[in-house]
C-alpha cells in the first residue's frame, strides 16, 4: 500500500464516519439482520391474549416463533425481558413527522399532484422521539388545508435509513381529504379569501373534482378501447397529474384519510362518495364520529381519533373522550392518533383513555394503537399483533403499557433495536461533551463571543424550534404550515 | 348549558337539558343523597391524607365543609350519611395549579375568550371577575377528580394573539370547581400576580401579513431592556404609592395600577412568573430576588438547567404541562418528562399545572409520567394536591387533616392512573354532582336506536 492510497483510505473512513456521526448512537451500533430471542416478557399478542413469562423468536426481521418455551438457537442474541411487557410496535394513523418542511400546499383547493412521499426526511428528530415512545409506523398525510389535499404515504420509522427504505412495502397510498373550519379558513386566513368558505362549498369543491375524474378515466378508457380496437393516429388524452389520483380513488387504487369533525360534513363525504362510486377508507380525528357510527358502518368506512381533545374549536365542542369508545361498541374499527411528534409518543395512554371513558376491555383498548390502525391502513397481515410471520415490529415496556407509568425500554423495526432507553440513557455524556465541544469550537474560531453581559445560552443557543406541546398548538393561532393549513 | 354563547341548535339544548335533569336524578348512588346534615362519613376505604402514611380500611368524616377525622378508628357521628368505600381510595381532591378555566370556552372563537386583556401591565386586572361558573370545562374537568383551579389571566408566555405583548396580566385566583356562581367558588381573588417573562426574541410572527420577522440580536436584547425597565419603574412607583399610604397621606393621586401592585412589592402576593427557557428563568429569578419578590417560577421548561440558582433562592416550581418536547432538539428526549423528578431530588417544591383548559383533565397524566421517569409517588400526589395550596398560601387545602376544607375525591384505584374513575367528589363538604356535558353526550348518543336501514 503506497501513501496515496492510504491517504485515500483515510479519507474515506474520514467520511464514512462523518456521515454515520448524523446517526443516533444507538442506530449505529446495531447489527441485527440475525437471530434475537426476547424471553421471559409478558407478551401481548392483541390477537392471542396475554402469554406470561413468554418469548418470541425474530429471524430475519420477522417473527418465527411465539410461546413459553422456546430455546435461544446457536449464536442468537437474547434479550432478558424479565418483568417486562413486549407488546406490537404502536401505529400512528395521523403523523406529519418525517417531512421536509411544509406539509400544505394551501394555494390551491385541490392539490392532489402533490405527494408527501417526495418530501420525506428520514433524519427528522421527531422519528427519534416517537420511537421512543414505542412507534413503529406512521401514515405520514397532508396537511388540511385543502378540501383535496396532497398524496400520502405509510413509512416505518427507520430512523437516518435512506428515504426511500421508509415507505411500508406493499401498502396502498392515500390521499388527504379534509372539511370543515380548516379547509373554510374560519379561525384564520390570509388576505386573499379562497373558495370554498362554507361546508357547502366543501362539497360542492370535492363533486366537482370527482365529476372532472370521472370524464378524465373514461377518455382515456375510450382511447384505450379504441387504441386497443386497433385505430391509428389516435391522439391520447392530455396527462392531468391532479386528477390521476382521484381516478386511482375511484379504482381502489388509493385510500381516502378524511380529515373531519362533526356529523354533517361526516355524513355528507359519505353522501358524495355513495353518489360518485369510491369509498371513505377512514375519516380522521371524526371527533363526531359517535353520533353517526351506525352511517359510519353501513358505509364501510373507519374512524382515527384522539383520546380527549376539545374545545379548542367550534367544531370541537361537541367531542367527547367517550368518541373512540362509542364508535367501537357500534361496530366501526377505531384507531386512536396522535397529528403531533409529542402526541405520539404516549398513543399507549392514549388509548388507556377508553378504559376509562366508555369501558373498553384491556385488549380493546391495545388494539386502537396496534391492529386497528394496521386493519385501516390496509397493513394488517404485516403488523398490528406478535404473530408468527409478521414483521418482528416490536415494543418493550418496564410497565403493562395500559399503565400511566410504563416507559419504553426498546423499539425494535424488522428485528433491528432502534431505540434502546439504557444506552440512550449512557451516551447523553459523551453527547453533552461534544456537543460543548462544538459550541467552545465555534466561540473560539472566529465567532463573536458572547457579550460579558449575555450569560452563556444568549450567544450559543441554536437550532432552537418553536416548542411544540399540546399548550402550543390547539389553542393559539399556529404557527408551522401543518398548522396554519390546519393540520387538525 | 352556558348562557353566554350563540345557541346554535336549541332543539338539541333542549334535549339534552331533559336529559341533563335525567341523569341528575340519578347522579349519585343510593345512600349517597346530599346529607340534609351536612356530615358524610365513608368508611372502609383506603385514605391517602397526604399528612402521613395511608390509612387502610380508614373513615373519613366530613362535617361543616371541613374534614372532621380521618383515621382507622373513628367513630361515625348520628345521622351521619355513610358511604360504604370497601375496595376504593380517598385523596384530596387535585389542584390545577395553571389554567384558564373559566376565562376561555373555545380558544378559537374571540367571544369566549376573557384571558388576556390588551397592553403591556395590567396588575389591576382579576381572574375571578370574568370567570364563567356555567363552562362546560368546570363540570368535565370536576368529573376527573380535580376540586380547584389556580386560573390565571394573561398570554402565559404564548405570544400570540390578542394581549401578545402582555408582561403583567393580571390577578389569578384560586377557585373552586364547584359552586352556583363565583362568589361560591372563589377561594383566593388575589391569589398571585400573573408576569410573563419578557424573552429576548429574535425572530416573531406577524399575524397581520402571516410572516416571520428577523430581529438582529443587538435589537432584540434592546426591546427586552426597554420592558425590564418599564416593569422596574412600574414596581418602583408602586413601592412610593405604598409608602404613600402607609404614611397617612390624605392628598396624593389615586392609582389603581400602583395599588394593585402594593402586596406584591410588599411581597404579600406571590408572582407567578412564566419563563421557560434556561436564559428567561436565571433573568426572572435574579430580577426578583433584586427586587425582593416572592416568585413562584410557572412553566419552567429548562428549570432543570437552573436548579442551583432555584435552590439557592428557595424558588417553588408549577411545572408546565409534562407532555412536552424538550426546548431544542439536541437535549435528552426525556427531559420534560423527568424534570419534575430531578427538581424534588434537589429539594426544590413542585406543583404541576396543565398551563391549558381542555386539557386540565390530564393533569393526573401529567404526574404519573413524571413517577414512570423519577419522581416518588407520593411526592407526585402532595404536586397535584397541596403543594400548590401551600406556594399560594392557602393553608387549609390540599391534605385530608381535621380542619381542612373538604374537597374530597373517592375513586377505584390508583388517583394517579388513567382507567382509575372518580365514584364520589366533595367540594367544600358538599357532594357534588359528577354529571357534565361530555357524560350527557355519551349517554344520549350511547342510547341512539339502532339504525336500521341507510337513509
Amino acid at each position: 500500500m503506497n501513501f496515496e492510497n492510504s491517504k485515500m483510505h483515510a479519507l474515506r473512513l474520514i467520511a464514512v464516519l462523518a456521515a454515520l456521526a448524523i446517526l443516533p448512537l444507538a442506530a449505529r451500533a446495531q447489527d441485527d439482520s440475525g437471530v434475537t430471542l426476547i424471553k421471559n416478557a409478558t407478551v401481548i399478542t392483541i390477537t392471542h391474549g396475554r402469554i406470561e413469562h413468554g418469548s418470541v423468536l425474530i429471524r430475519d426481521g420477522k417473527i418465527a416463533d411465539v410461546g413459553t418455551d422456546i430455546q435461544a438457537p446457536a449464536g442468537a442474541k437474547v434479550i432478558d425481558a424479565s418483568g417486562m411487557y413486549l407488546m406490537p410496535g404502536i401505529v400512528d394513523c395521523h403523523t406529519h413527522i418525517a417531512v421536509d418542511g411544509d406539509v400544505n400546499e394551501g394555494s390551491v383547493s385541490v392539490s392532489s399532484m402533490v405527494n408527501i412521499k417526495d418530501v420525506l426526511n428520514p433524519y427528522d428528530i421527531n422519528i427519534y422521539h416517537e420511537l421512543a415512545g414505542g412507534v413503529v409506523i406512521g401514515n405520514v398525510l397532508h396537511g388540511s388545508a385543502n378540501p383535496i389535499g396532497g398524496q400520502t404515504i405509510v413509512i416505518k420509522l427507520k430512523y437516518g435509513a435512506p428515504p426511500d427504505d421508509l415507505p411500508f412495502p406493499g401498502a396502498l397510498p392515500g390521499i388527504k381529504f379534509a372539511l370543515g373550519e380548516n379547509v373554510k379558513h374560519s379561525n384564520f386566513g390570509g388576505p386573499i379569501p379562497r373558495y370554498p368558505e362554507t361546508r357547502m362549498g366543501v362539497e360542492e369543491t370535492i363533486r366537482d373534482a370527482f365529476t372532472r375524474a370521472k370524464q378524465y378515466q373514461k377518455d382515456w378508457a375510450d382511447y384505450n378501447q379504441r387504441k386497443a380496437a386497433g385505430e391509428q393516429n389516435l391522439i391520447p388524452p392530455r396527462r392531468d397529474l391532479q386528477l390521476e389520483p382521484l381516478v386511482e380513488v375511484l379504482e381502489g387504487k388509493r385510500y381516502i384519510h378524511c380529515h373531519s369533525y362533526v356529523s354533517d360534513e361526516i355524513l355528507m363525504l359519505m353522501r358524495v362518495a355513495h353518489d360518485m362510486g369510491f369509498k371513505v377508507r377512514t375519516f380522521q380525528h371524526v371527533l363526531e364520529g359517535y353520533k353517526v357510527a351506525d352511517e359510519m358502518v353501513a358505509a364501510g368506512a373507519y374512524g382515527s381519533t384522539f383520546s380527549d381533545w376539545w374545545a379548542y374549536k367550534m367544531e370541537a365542542y361537541e367531542a367527547i373522550p367517550y368518541n373512540a369508545a362509542l364508535m367501537t361498541r357500534r361496530g366501526v374499527i377505531v384507531s386512536v392518533n396522535s397529528d403531533d411528534p409529542e402526541e405520539a409518543r404516549h398513543l399507549n395512554q392514549e388509548a388507556a383513555k377508553s378504559m376509562h371513558y366508555g369501558d373498553l376491555t384491556e385488549n380493546e383498548a391495545l388494539r386502537l394503537v396496534t391492529l386497528n390502525p394496521a386493519i385501516q391502513l390496509g397493513i394488517d397481515n404485516h403488523v398490528g399483533s406478535i404473530e408468527v410471520g409478521k414483521d418482528a415490529d416490536l415494543v418493550i415496556y418496564n410497565h403493562d403499557p395500559l399503565s400511566v407509568y410504563a416507559v419504553v425500554q426498546k423499539t425494535i423495526i424488522d428485528g433491528r433495536v432502534y431505540f434502546d432507553r439504557a444506552q440512550d440513557i449512557a451516551e447523553r455524556a459523551e453527547l453533552a461533551k461534544e456537543r460543548q465541544e462544538l459550541l467552545d469550537k465555534e466561540i473560539n474560531e472566529g465567532k463573536p463571543a458572547p457579550r460579558a453581559d449575555d450569560n452563556e445560552n444568549g450567544a450559543t443557543k441554536s437550532a432552537k424550534k418553536p416548542k411544540k406541546s399540546h399548550q402550543a398548538t390547539p389553542e393559539t393561532p399556529q404557527l408551522d404550515n401543518a398548522e396554519i393549513g390546519g393540520a387538525r | 348549558m352556558n348562557s353566554r354563547f350563540v345557541n346554535h341548535n336549541a332543539p338539541k339544548f333542549a334535549l339534552s337539558a331533559a336529559l341533563l335533569l335525567f341523569a341528575l336524578a340519578f347522579a349519585f348512588p343510593l345512600g349517597a343523597q346530599t346529607s340534609s346534615s351536612g356530615v358524610y362519613a365513608i368508611k372502609n376505604a383506603k385514605i391517602y391524607t397526604l399528612a402521613g402514611p395511608p390509612i387502610e380500611n380508614g373513615t373519613l368524616i366530613i362535617q361543616d365543609g371541613k374534614i372532621a377525622a380521618a383515621g382507622a378508628n373513628v367513630t361515625i357521628p348520628d345521622g351521619a350519611q355513610v358511604i360504604d368505600a370497601s375496595g376504593l381510595e380517598v385523596y384530596p381532591g387535585m389542584f390545577d395549579a395553571v389554567t384558564q378555566m373559566g376565562l376561555e370556552e373555545v380558544s378559537a372563537v374571540k367571544a369566549t375568550m376573557d384571558t388576556v386583556e390588551t397592553g403591556e401591565f395590567n396588575p389591576d386586572v382579576t381572574a375571578a371577575t370574568a370567570f364563567n361558573a356555567d363552562s362546560a370545562h368546570v363540570d368535565v374537568t370536576r368529573a376527573a377528580g380535580i376540586t380547584e383551579v389556580l386560573t390565571v389571566p394573561g398570554s402565559l408566555g404564548g405570544g400570540f394573539g390578542g394581549g401578545g405583548g402582555s408582561v403583567i396580566g393580571g390577578n389569578a385566583s384560586a377557585v373552586n370547581l364547584g359552586g352556583w356562581n363565583i362568589n361560591d367558588m372563589v377561594i383566593e381573588r388575589h391569589a398571585a400576580m400573573e408576569l410573563t417573562w419578557p424573552s429576548i426574541s429574535s425572530g416573531s410572527f406577524d399575524l397581520t401579513t402571516f410572516t416571520f420577522r428577523r430581529l438582529p440580536f443587538d435589537e432584540a436584547k434592546k426591546q427586552y431592556q426597554k420592558k425590564i425597565d418599564s416593569l422596574s419603574d412600574l414596581l418602583e412607583k408602586a413601592r412610593h404609592y405604598a409608602q404613600a399610604m402607609q404614611s397617612g397621606a390624605a392628598d396624593f393621586p389615586q392609582d389603581l395600577k400602583l395599588a394593585a401592585l402594593v402586596p406584591v412589592v410588599q411581597g404579600k402576593e406571590p408572582v407567578l412568573v412564566i419563563a421557560n427557557s434556561d436564559r428567561d428563568i436565571r433573568n426572572a429569578v435574579e430580577f426578583c430576588e433584586q427586587q425582593k419578590l416572592h416568585m413562584i417560577l410557572g412553566g419552567g421548561d429548562e428549570a432543570w438547567k437552573t436548579i442551583d440558582l432555584l435552590k439557592k433562592d428557595n424558588v417553588p416550581v408549577i411545572i408546565g404541562p409534562v407532555l412536552s418536547m424538550a426546548q431544542s432538539e439536541d437535549e435528552p428526549y426525556d427531559a420534560d418528562y423527568a424534570m419534575a423528578g430531578q427538581l424534588y431530588a434537589a429539594g426544590i417544591k413542585i406543583a404541576f399545572g396543565s398551563f391549558n383548559t381542555s386539557f386540565s383533565r390530564r393533569l393526573p397524566q401529567y404526574a404519573g409520567v413524571s413517577v414512570g421517569y423519577g419522581l416518588p409517588r407520593e411526592e407526585a400526589l402532595k404536586a397535584v394536591t397541596v403543594n400548590a395550596a401551600q406556594m399560594l398560601g392557602i393553608d387549609d387545602l390540599g391534605t385530608l387533616e381535621p380542619g381542612n376544607v373538604a374537597n374530597v375525591v373517592v375513586t377505584d384505584g390508583d388517583l394517579l392512573e388513567l382507567r382509575t374513575h372518580v365514584k364520589y367528589l366533595f367540594i367544600k363538604g358538599q357532594l357534588t354532582s359528577l354529571d357534565n356535558k361530555q357524560l350527557d353526550l355519551y349517554n344520549r348518543f350511547r342510547n341512539r336506536p339502532k339504525l336500521q336501514s341507510q337513509p
